[in-house]
């Protein structure tokens, strides 16, 4: 086949892909200063392949809002390529990233790239990604977190993936996209609302609560297979699932015993022991990264504010003082910094505690703030908000200064969750 | 009709990808692996009453109202719903085999899974007014569907009151009824 003619069909494939999904879309909103100016030249090789993986590694950088895109003023460049050093640096390029994409003999799609850093005229490293043709943004994804990490020192969170909540006429529709909202399909579809999904540590599994049985129950879900297997599924209202970090457990809450308290589950089902204590509501557990505490929701002071109690459960300790309402509590991965929604003058902000000083920021100047998630890197937090009355989700930075609204046409999305770091 | 739950593998879809790095200067063939996902799909039952007694449908008998409205961040049955509450109470002592499902509800502001325990608050005050009247403990279960099954899909406070409120299902005997 003339080779011209192959890679149109090629699109053609990646167009009819990206139409058979809701999108997500990005908007940056805000950047936050000091970017590290760097410049992703042109791939070599199969053009229109070349093309999707490094338009996908620039916008991916471009996003993460710690990163200034230098035009690479249409030069092409394979990894193997000589490198000007001093006509980058002129160019203001701190870091210079070039490569090629090839068609191995199996027709699977070799990426390779090689990252220099323009001052001390060195490379910093490369790599080869094979991936089957209509996986390329993958292996930009992949490019992109190896980039982000030798410039930045921290991992990069661009192959992760996120699910969410779509409200869509009368359907609700649990999804599964990458982090950059792409790529988005459909986990479980059902005619009844979908709360709190929420990722199992290794990313296999999602657990999440069902209202198809009239009541909320709480399913673990296995992305690779389809299946759900019922976790909790007492008398009264089984929700809140939380994750233990070893994924052998599910904090939850049950209100089989009266008010909603927190229990702990096997990932199985079994095993249900209560942890918490009070006549108040319990709810919204989360474990700390080490396992060894949870923090929750209780109204037991007379207010919803912020507790932390061991994970064997016990005696609480209060973490929020500041106003009246105080819930969602969401330790980072580094467990030094609490995020949580905040209502403020009656509207409900995402806002963040540092645990060692207990100073409190506010981060949005939203209305209607929800279910905070933090990326496993920590840089980002997910959030639901409202914005002209329809659900969005928001990415902000755990210091405030960048934000990216991600959106689906045509419906609501809520309940955002995001996971965990590939293996 | 009673739950209809289809859980099916419709298709299967490409859900992100792996592909393995390794060193350029290795130049071995990776293998990167695609995970693929089964979606599934669930259908719910809508409310159903036939198979229900008339006395629990009719429009003219007070068995047919099933909902009780409570006040903002009140969680107490108020007086004007007390004789509602004790008909049904009296339905339910002379009809044992009869069961009820309390689902409590919220409106839309705050947290979601905060919500689903102030609903079930709501449902848990509304069971205990039926077991207090004489209903047996295994007759009524209370849940809460929080702020998710709004009556009214408005953001005004007329809505919000529509929306804080418990509703009272049926099951007779034979399993057929209301959930």
């Amino acid at each position: 086949m003339p080779q011209i003619f192959r890679k149109f069909l090629f699109l053609l494939a990646l167009l009819a892909a990206a139409g058979t999904q809701a999108q997500l879309s990005i908007e940056i909103t805000g950047a936050g200063a000091n970017r590290i100016p760097v410049a992703i030249a042109n791939f070599a090789g199969e053009t229109a392949a070349a093309q999707v993986i490094a338009s996908t590694v620039r916008s991916d950088l471009e996003r993460s809002g710690l990163f200034k895109l230098i035009d690479p003023a249409g030069a092409t460049l394979d990894e193997n390529a000589p490198v000007n050093f001093a006509d980058w640096k002129g160019r203001g390029a701190d870091a210079l990233a070039t490569g090629s994409v090839t068609r191995g003999a199996d027709g699977r799609m070799q990426a390779r790239f090689r990252l220099y850093d323009t001052q001390k005229q060195v490379a910093l490293g490369g790599a080869v990604y094979v991936t089957g043709p209509e996986q390329l943004r993958a292996a930009g994804h992949r490019i992109a977190d190896y980039i982000y990490e030798k410039l930045t020192g921290e991992k990069g969170i661009f192959s992760t993936r996120i699910a969410y909540v779509v409200k869509s006429g009368g359907q609700f529709k649990l999804q599964i996209a990458d982090a950059d909202g792409q790529n988005a399909a459909t986990a479980l579809s059902s005619t009844e609302p979908i709360i709190s999904p929420v990722w199992s540590p290794d990313g296999s599994k999602v657990a999440y609560v069902s209202f198809e049985k009239k009541k909320p129950v709480i399913y673990v879900h296995s992305l690779a297979s389809g299946q759900r297997q019922v976790v909790a599924n007492f008398k009264g209202s089984n929700s809140a699932p939380a994750w233990s970090p070893d994924g052998r457990k599910l904090a939850i809450v049950l209100s089989k015993d009266g008010n909603s308290q927190i229990y702990s589950v096997n990932a199985d089902g079994s095993g249900v022991q209560r942890l918490s204590q009070s006549a108040g509501i319990d709810t919204e557990p989360r474990y700390s990264p080490d396992g060894s505490a949870i923090y929750f929701t209780s109204d037991r002071g007379g207010s919803p504010q912020v507790y932390r109690m061991s994970a064997n459960g016990g005696d609480a300790q209060r973490v929020t003082f500041e106003g009246s309402y105080n819930v969602s509590p969401r330790p980072s991965p580094d467990g030094k910094t609490l995020a949580f929604i905040s209502r403020r003058d009656g509207r409900f902000q995402l806002a963040v505690m540092d645990l060692a000083s207990k100073q409190v920021q506010i981060l949005t100047d939203s209305v209607k703030d929800e279910s905070p998630s933090f990326a496993p890197n920590g840089r980002m937090i997910l959030i639901a908000t409202e914005i002209g009355g329809r659900g969005v989700l928001t990415a902000v930075s755990s210091d405030g200064r960048i934000k990216q609204r991600l959106s689906v046409a045509g419906g609501d999305v809520r309940e955002p969750a995001w996971g965990p770091f590939n293996p | 009709m009673k739950k209809l739950l289809i859980p099916a593998l419709l298709s299967a879809l490409i859900v992100g990808c792996s592909s393995t790095p390794v060193d350029e200067t290795s130049g071995a063939p990776v293998e990167s692996r695609n995970g693929s996902s089964g979606v599934a799909s669930v259908t719910a039952g809508g409310l159903d009453s036939r198979g229900l007694p008339r006395e629990l449908t009719d429009p003219k008998s007070q068995l047919s109202q099933r909902s009780i409205y409570f006040d903002l961040d009140k969680y107490d049955v108020k007086p004007e719903y007390q004789d509602l509450v004790a008909a049904h109470a009296k339905y339910l002592v002379t009809n044992r085999g009869f069961k009820v499902l309390i689902q409590g509800n919220t409106d839309e502001r705050g947290s979601r899974e905060y919500n689903l325990s102030l609903g079930q608050k709501r449902a848990d005050a509304v069971k205990r007014s039926l077991v207090m009247l004489g209903a047996k403990e295994e007759q009524v279960e209370s849940v809460s569907l929080g702020e998710e099954k709004p009556k009214n899909p408005g953001h005004d406070e007329s809505a919000w009151a529509e929306n804080r409120r418990a509703d009272i299902l049926y099951r007779a005997p034979d399993g057929r009824g209301e959930f």
